[in-house]
């Protein structure tokens, strides 16, 4: 009844080809974008903002990441938490070396770092497929952990092993470190997750996209029809990495606040991973709602008993959370094994033949 | 497929509920204290005692004395698992509860004290981290809000070393020993680190630092290296499950336990049962005795357990981190009551629990008249120095029980203080900190 698109007539390929064909499609992003700018940081108090959304926002950008590398180009990572780390290492280093950086070039730069090393690491993905490219990366995730552990240049031979965001300003407003509002840090992370999101998007309906499908659905033919696997591949991994760098320097600057290698360990990349798979592969939207599931949910199951007014012990509570979040994630699998954002698409479908879908 | 629609639907609805918090109704004579736990995951055998130890003796109070001067004090527990992304958002969940907020917060857990260390002035929450964290914190100048007494890594790992030199005949039979630390591979194994490095260029002993990757389960290659090496005198930081495995591996490889020691975080009963006989004469350092005998435990058996012995063994009632925990639950009542009697009998507020903290005189009178008297030491804080440097005692196991093995062993303030105070300037500058000055 509402989402109808009769009497939207495309005039031009500007129109055909724009993100969002449909006007209420157009007019909903919009929508959550408003209320993500406006309400949110008004509405939300400090643990919503510090405990919720801001690591939602974070995993967002390193599912992105990874979806553009294992969803869009076919090469399965594990590496994704190490890639994160690089970020969050590299833009502590360019931060306490350079004090008067823009804490947002630093990202950027810290991005490009991470994507230089994705690049090493992607090497081997030109002689190896599938399960044994996630090996070859699960290389990366062991050796750069040990490396920042071990090196102390990195943590700048500070005895704990432990690096801490600096309090650096952005127009005269505090960004990073203890004093700057969870409101401050949640709207930086949320315009950098913005406009990176829109420019994955861009990429993967563009040439580059385009190829990197080709390689991941057959890539003998690919080759055959003139995508060199080389470049392409190696590129897939750069843009991930870069991804994934970001959203590893937003978890130490605009999340933690101090974070050691054990913050970027094995879990990270596996959780990382399961929001691409739950989410959609393929799919950017898939990415936003893997990373909703796999961080709001355990919040959720975790405050659940307390506002149903049910009192039990800790360690059961914890322990029920486990059990449950992962029977919610096999029943999801079962139910769509293609994600959320096939779920989605369904529902769109449905929508559109309201009120007699079928 | 209606079932699956209903099922998503449902759950879909469900979050979006949890945004609306259902207001509680704040009870106005409570003292609320968060209690980060981990009754679960790779550091549940020792997070359990801890997390029992603070409930019983918080219940203790209340109970016994009728809560600190009249105000009862409430708890929530909150599971960390001991990850520090955990431990963050469970500190945030209850920073502001009760009628005052947050007293005072015992992380527990040295990542998670790192995480929570600059939000402490921010959100005006003081943390207590009892002999963890990070240590250059011990400078109240440049850190107000973070109190780490009766003593820190840097101290006891030079108190260990003082303990060596006290077996071996002196300070100078240290030259050409070697020493091995095995220390968990994080913030809070690294800790004692860059001590131990100064004492072996002082004192002339050959160190070698073996870390084991978290959780610590696997530590094979470790004790083969100890084996090739032979070390004197092995010094342990470990938690959690790595504590027992490494001494399981010790004994498997016949190492003599009796010069095997582990910091206060490396001797609790979990650690050393499940090696049976193996794990006899293992030591570890302490700042507090272990059993059972004295009269808090009396007291607790009485009102919080109705005299249920049985009941209270289940909870690790006398365990060697039980008692830690007391100690340390201790310490933070007595700093709210510090401050009470500055600002009047009423819920502190976080400002006026650092108060309290900066001001704790904590003597053998007051130990006595608390039920712990010889149970730990008494001390006093400054506002310069929020560790004291106490002294340490070592503790060694029969088999059955926890048995004192030394007087209490002075530490190296001379070595660990201006260290302190470097790492604090480094931290001071890195952070746009400007030292408070402090009177005397």
């Amino acid at each position: 009844m509402f989402y109808r698109e009769s009497g939207q007539f495309k005039s031009s390929y500007v129109a055909d080809q724009a993100i969002f064909p449909i006007a209420q499609d157009r007019w909903f992003i919009f929508a959550v974008l408003a209320v993500a700018y406006l309400v949110v940081p008004i509405v939300a108090n400090e643990y919503w903002l510090q405990a919720v959304i801001i690591p939602f926002l974070v995993f967002a950008m390193a599912a992105i990441g990874l979806n553009l590398l294992t969803g869009y180009a076919g090469q399965l990572s594990l590496g994704t938490g190490a890639f994160m780390a690089v970020g969050a290492y590299a833009t502590y280093k360019l931060v306490t070396m350079f004090p008067e950086l823009n804490v947002i070039a630093a990202f950027l730069i810290s991005g490009l770092i991470a994507a230089g090393v994705g690049v090493v690491f992607g090497i081997p993905s030109l002689r190896i497929k599938g399960f044994y490219l996630a090996v070859a990366t699960l290389a990366a995730q062991f050796f750069l952990s040990w490396l920042f552990n071990k090196v102390g240049w990195f943590y700048n031979y500070n005895p704990s092993g432990t690096i801490t965001a600096p309090p650096r300003m952005m127009a005269g407003i505090m960004v990073t470190g203890p004093e700057a509002t969870a409101a401050v840090r949640y709207l930086v992370a949320l315009t950098l997750v913005a406009v990176f999101a829109l420019a994955a998007k861009n990429l993967v309906r563009g040439r580059i996209g385009r190829s990197w499908m080709a390689i991941r659905d057959m890539d003998i033919a690919a080759e055959i029809i003139g995508i060199r696997p080389f470049q392409t591949k190696l590129l897939a991994f750069a843009i991930s990495s870069f991804y994934c760098g970001v959203a590893g320097a937003m978890t130490l600057f605009l999340w933690l606040g101090s974070a050691e290698t054990e913050a970027f360990n094995i879990d990270v990349s596996f959780q990382v991973l399961f929001m691409v798979i739950i989410g959609g592969l393929g799919s950017i939207l898939g990415s936003f709602l893997g990373a909703a599931f796999i961080t709001l949910v355990p919040v959720f199951l975790t405050n659940a008993p307390q506002m149903f007014g049910i009192t039990m012990a800790t360690d059961l509570q914890k322990h029920l959370e486990v059990m449950i979040f992962g029977g919610l994630i096999i029943y999801f699998l079962i139910v769509e094994p293609h994600g959320f954002a096939r779920l989605w698409q369904i529902a769109k479908e449905k929508l559109r033949r309201w009120p007699f879908p079928y | 497929m209606r079932l699956e629609k209903l099922v998503i639907a449902g759950l879909g609805a469900l979050i979006a509920v949890t945004g609306v918090f259902s207001a509680e109704a704040v009870a106005q004579n409570e003292q609320f204290i968060p209690m980060l736990v981990y009754r679960t995951g790779p550091y549940a055998p020792s997070g359990i005692p801890v997390a029992n130890g603070f409930r019983d003796y918080y219940t203790l109070v209340n109970k016994r004395d009728g809560g600190i001067n009249g105000v009862k004090v409430t708890f929530e527990e909150c599971e960390t698992k001991y990850n520090t992304k955990l431990g963050v958002e469970c500190y945030e969940k209850l920073k502001n509860k009760g009628p005052t907020g947050a007293a005072l917060v015992n992380p527990f857990s040295t990542g998670i004290t790192y995480q929570l260390i600059p939000k402490a002035p921010v959100d005006k929450v003081p943390i207590l981290s009892m002999g963890y964290g990070r240590t250059a914190a011990a400078d109240g100048r440049v850190f107000p809000w973070i109190f780490n007494f009766p003593t820190s890594y840097w101290s006891q790992a030079s108190g260990f070393i003082n303990y060596v030199a006290q077996q071996e005949g002196g300070l100078d039979k240290l030259k050409g020993m070697k020493i091995a630390h095995v220390y968990h591979n994080s913030a809070y194994g690294k800790e004692a680190n860059p001590t131990l490095q100064v004492l072996a260029e002082k004192y002339g002993y050959k160190l070698t630092m073996l870390a084991v990757d978290h959780p610590g389960q696997e530590q094979k290659a470790t004790w083969l290296q100890i084996r090739r090496l032979k070390p004197d005198w092995v010094f342990m930081s470990g938690w959690g499950v790595m504590n027992q495995v490494a001494v399981k591996e010790a004994a498997a490889i016949n190492y003599p336990m009796d010069h095997f020691v582990g910091n206060w975080w490396s001797g609790s009963d979990a650690d050393v049962i499940p090696a049976g006989k193996g794990a006899i004469g293992y030591k570890s350092t302490a700042f507090h005795f272990a059993g059972t005998g004295f009269p808090v435990h009396k007291d607790i058996i009485k009102h919080v357990y109705d005299g249920d012995v049985a009941q209270a063994n289940r909870n690790n009632f006398g365990e060697v981190l039980y008692n830690r925990t007391l100690v340390n639950a201790m310490f933070g009542i007595e700093a709210i009551r510090t401050a009470m009697q500055k600002y009047g009998n009423k819920p502190m507020t976080g400002e006026q629990v650092r108060w309290g903290l900066e001001h704790l005189h904590i003597t053998e009178g007051r130990l006595k008249a608390l039920g712990m008297g010889g149970f730990t030491r008494g001390f006093e804080v400054t506002c310069a120095d929020h560790e004291t440097g106490g002294p340490i005692i070592v503790q060694q196991w029969d088999g059955k029980k926890w048995n004192m093995v030394s007087d209490w062993v002075p530490t190296m303030r001379d070595v660990v203080r201006p260290m302190i105070e470097k790492a604090a300037a480094a931290y001071a500058k890195e952070n746009n900190i400007t030292p408070r000055k402090c009177m005397g």
